[in-house]
């Protein structure tokens, strides 16, 4: 096993069933061929690759070689179907099939002899294949239910059940593609449970700053018995699972007619939050210089004035760090929505998308209100990834 | 080290003396001590009031026999009508108030009715328990028995005033008042709940998906985290790009990656399904969600799917900070890839994973949302978390998710318990 020309045909053999793969896929969701990978040839090219890159030095004519190899080893159906068909998407898949199997191949064998390879040699090699392979594979996990979320909710019913494989815009529907989009904002209220989702995180997250910076600067800044035990055990809130508050929750609502009210809600909603946000902010506040504090306190302000005038200003960072985290679990909310809430007028958006997993209403109604739902967060998470990274290590978050 | 008597001389590089605190109990501490309360109280106050309220109640209810309907309290039914009809003054009428108590089980006490009559009707005869004062009827019936229904009858004679105006008699509701015990809070308890829940032979069953769950969950996630942490670990042009999408999965609300798994794998119009048959993996489409195991093998890896970001999240920040010194003294002295990873990284890391191991196991355990949207609990998926909303509300015995709520809780103590003894001592969390 441990030769150059066995490895490099071994890995040629993976990397090529993984690229065949990878490529039926996008090929099959944008053009709707019924395209195939034929596994002989997959492993024979592979192999033929991969023993191409390893002897063939130039890159340029190793790409050529390949080009050959791809074409002739399939009988020129590199994807189970006629070039004919479709012939200019298939002609780009064979490109970058080509270019695909070829380029990282060469990569992972640079520097590989054809004989006995050292236990480092070896090592290097596998490494190098498994890294490739996962950034084709976690790419791939991470982006087509992401992929087919979008896609499924702006193609028709009858397109889809003919062939679920077939993710193609139809760009001649024009506006109509958004079909379902309109239809979930004019007759399913979609506008209101948004405007509510709003609403109801922004409300969570001033009530939990509020609540939680004076609390975490007491824990992080006072001296007092019992801030050890604090500081430590407001965590252990987070051990309590929702669906066990949800239960005596949901009695006690129904008792106190709190029950289909965003202000019952509202009660709620903040308390998750705070001790993770206490928690976040405590550590930043305690890595505050104190001595500046100290000179507000010299200087005359009262405490409460110090945490206003210089400790939060200090803070700006962490303070949008936990407010966009508290903002992401406020907006993701379902449990609670789903149980306190009966009414559709007063629906969040996650309750809303709920009412919309049934069989009476098509899947693209579905998947519409899934990205409605995630479109907010995700471009909000791509605006300030910074912040939200941090947010979420420093909070060693729930989940 | 005391704080009056630091030493003169440094005793060694990076040991500068404490501070000079306050006495532990001078008015300024204690005045200090009273603002650090103050500014906690309404942390405190609300915890206690959402968390630690309903975590007691839990056990209240556990120990009541009540369900779903019990929740509607008690109360005493009336309908009103009038027989006969009024054309001309001195007309009689019957007002007939139709009473109930709508409980098959449970008395009610003390009740009382009140109604206001339109002006210009008087009562030939009144019921002894009735008074009719300024036009306003009221009456004391007394004590209902279970399942008590009755007719109260008022033959009255109208006047002018009444035929004259538009009122009807019916314009009013009657106002009934009653006493009634809610079974949440008389002082009968019961052990039935927790019988019904451990008797029933799918406990054991329910008990083993949520270890398989939990423990294949966690480690999945840790190790696919890891994996994607190390992919990363190096910088190349589109390393960003990689590390947001790869949070993509945790940062998008969980009923949108649910229900697009459920639609991606679905058996008659999902693409995976279609993908595989194309592809020539299988012959005809596999149920991922309704089939025993292999709903629970889904789940489970959805839960890998959607929570691996996190832990990639923390290894990737821990290994950055790894000193790249020890790397290159082990390739000097010719170390392999892998040798490099187990006996340099590895032993880096193992703080970091045994604390998110830890976590994201006890995370795993109370997880609801994700098995209740995909499978609402069917085909053997149903954990400790999903039984207690099958209990409280499939079978509307609110009694019994209670309990089971109850166990769960007793399994989180001892999980706490294993917390505070190695966690906190690992990362002075």
């Amino acid at each position: 096993m441990k030769n150059g020309y066995l490895l490099a045909a071994v890995v040629g053999v993976l990397w090529s069933l993984t690229i065949i793969v990878c490529l039926t896929i996008v090929m099959a969701f944008s053009t709707g061929l019924p395209v195939h990978p034929v596994w002989l040839a997959a492993i024979v090219q592979g192999a033929a690759v991969g023993l191409v890159a390893l002897y063939v030095p130039s890159r340029l004519l190793g790409i050529l070689i390949s080009f050959a190899l791809v074409l002739g080893v399939s009988f020129m159906q590199p994807f189970g179907i006629s070039l004919s068909e479709k012939s200019f998407a298939q002609g780009v898949g064979v490109l970058v099939l080509v270019l695909g199997l070829s380029v990282p191949l060469s990569i992972m064998t640079k520097g590989m002899p054809a004989g006995t390879l050292t236990r480092h040699q070896f090592e290097e090699g596998i490494v190098r294949f498994l890294t490739g392979f996962g950034y084709v594979f976690f790419t791939a996990i991470v982006v087509v239910p992401f992929y087919v979320m979008l896609m499924t909710s702006v193609k028709g019913q009858q397109a889809l059940l003919l062939n679920p494989l077939d993710f193609s815009i139809e760009w001649d529907k024009g506006w109509d593609l958004f079909r379902s989009y309109q239809e979930l904002f004019t007759q399913y209220n979609f506008g209101s449970y948004l405007l509510t989702s709003f609403l109801v995180s922004v409300a969570t997250v001033a009530v939990t700053l509020l609540f939680s910076v004076p609390g975490a600067y007491a824990v992080a800044r006072l001296r007092f018995k019992g801030q050890a035990v604090m500081s430590r055990s407001i965590l252990l809130i987070y051990m309590v699972p929702m669906i066990v508050l949800a239960l005596p929750i949901y009695v006690g609502f129904s008792m106190f007619g709190l029950r289909n009210s965003l202000f019952g809600l509202l009660l709620i909603y903040p308390v998750t939050t705070i001790p993770v946000s206490l928690y976040m902010l405590q550590g930043y506040f305690r890595g505050l210089p104190a001595e500046i504090e100290e000179a507000g306190l010299m200087d005359g302000l009262s405490r409460l004035g110090v945490i206003w005038k210089i400790t939060l200003p200090l803070s700006l960072p962490a303070l949008a760090s936990v407010s966009l985290y508290v903002f992401m679990i406020a907006w993701n909310e379902f449990l609670l929505a789903f149980m306190l809430l009966d009414d559709p007028s007063k629906f969040t958006l996650t309750r809303g998308v709920t009412m919309l997993n049934s069989s009476e209403v098509p899947r693209q109604h579905l998947m519409a209100g899934a990205v409605i739902a995630t479109l907010p967060i995700l471009v909000l998470f791509l605006g300030l990834e910074r912040f939200m990274t941090k947010g979420l290590t420093a909070g060693s978050v729930k989940g | 080290m005391s704080t009056t008597d630091y030493p003169n001389s440094s005793t060694g590089a990076g040991h500068q003396p404490t501070a000079l605190a306050p006495p532990r109990s001078g008015p300024l501490a204690k005045r200090e001590a009273r603002l650090a309360w103050g500014l906690l109280t309404p942390t405190l106050l609300s915890v206690a009031l959402v968390i630690i309220l309903p975590l007691l109640a839990i056990f209240w209810i556990s120990a009541k026999p009540i369900g779903l309907s019990d929740l509607r309290p008690t109360t005493p039914d009336v309908y009103e009508r009038v027989r006969g009809k009024v054309s001309a003054a001195g007309d009689r009428v019957t007002i007939e108030y139709r009473l109930t108590n709508s409980s098959r089980e449970k008395p009610i006490a003390n009740v009382t009715m009140s109604d206001v009559w339109p002006a210009g009707l008087e009562p030939v005869s009144l019921d002894e328990r009735c008074t009719l004062a300024a036009g306003q009827l009221s009456c004391n019936l007394g004590d209902w028995e279970a399942g008590h229904r009755e007719r109260l009858l008022i033959e009255v004679v109208a006047q002018e005033p009444f035929i004259n105006s538009d009122v009807n008699v019916r314009d009013t509701e009657p106002v009934m008042t009653g006493d009634a015990s809610s079974d949440l809070f008389n002082l009968t308890f019961t052990w039935d709940n927790f019988r019904s829940v451990f008797d029933s032979g799918e406990f054991l069953e329910v008990l083993w998906v949520t270890l398989f769950y939990t423990v294949v969950g966690t480690i999945g996630a840790l190790v696919v985290g890891m994996l994607a942490a190390l992919m990363l670990n190096k910088s190349f042009t589109g390393q960003g790009i990689l590390r947001g999408l790869f949070l993509f999965p945790y940062v998008a609300p969980v009923i949108a990656v649910a229900f697009t798994w459920v639609t991606l794998l679905d058996p008659f119009s999902g693409s995976f399904n279609a993908l595989l048959v194309q592809m020539g993996l299988i012959e005809t489409p596999i149920n991922f969600f309704g089939q025993r195991p292999l709903a629970l093998f889904t789940v489970t890896a959805f839960e890998i799917w959607r929570y691996f970001p996190l832990s990639f999240l923390f290894i990737l920040a821990r290994m950055q900070s790894i000193d790249h010194d020890i790397y290159e003294a082990a390739d000097m002295d010719g170390a392999s890839p892998f040798q490099k990873f187990y006996y340099l990284s590895l032993p880096q890391l193992m703080g970091i994973l045994s604390v998110l191991f830890l976590l994201r196991f006890i995370w795993t355990f109370n997880k609801f949302d994700d098995i209740f949207l995909m499978t609402g609990g069917n085909a053997g998926t149903r954990t400790l978390t999903v039984n207690v909303y099958e209990q409280a509300f499939a079978i509307s015995n609110i009694g019994a998710g209670a309990a089971v709520a109850v166990v769960i809780f007793g399994c989180l103590l001892a999980f706490s318990f294993f917390f505070f003894r190695f966690i906190s001592r690992e990362e002075g969390l």
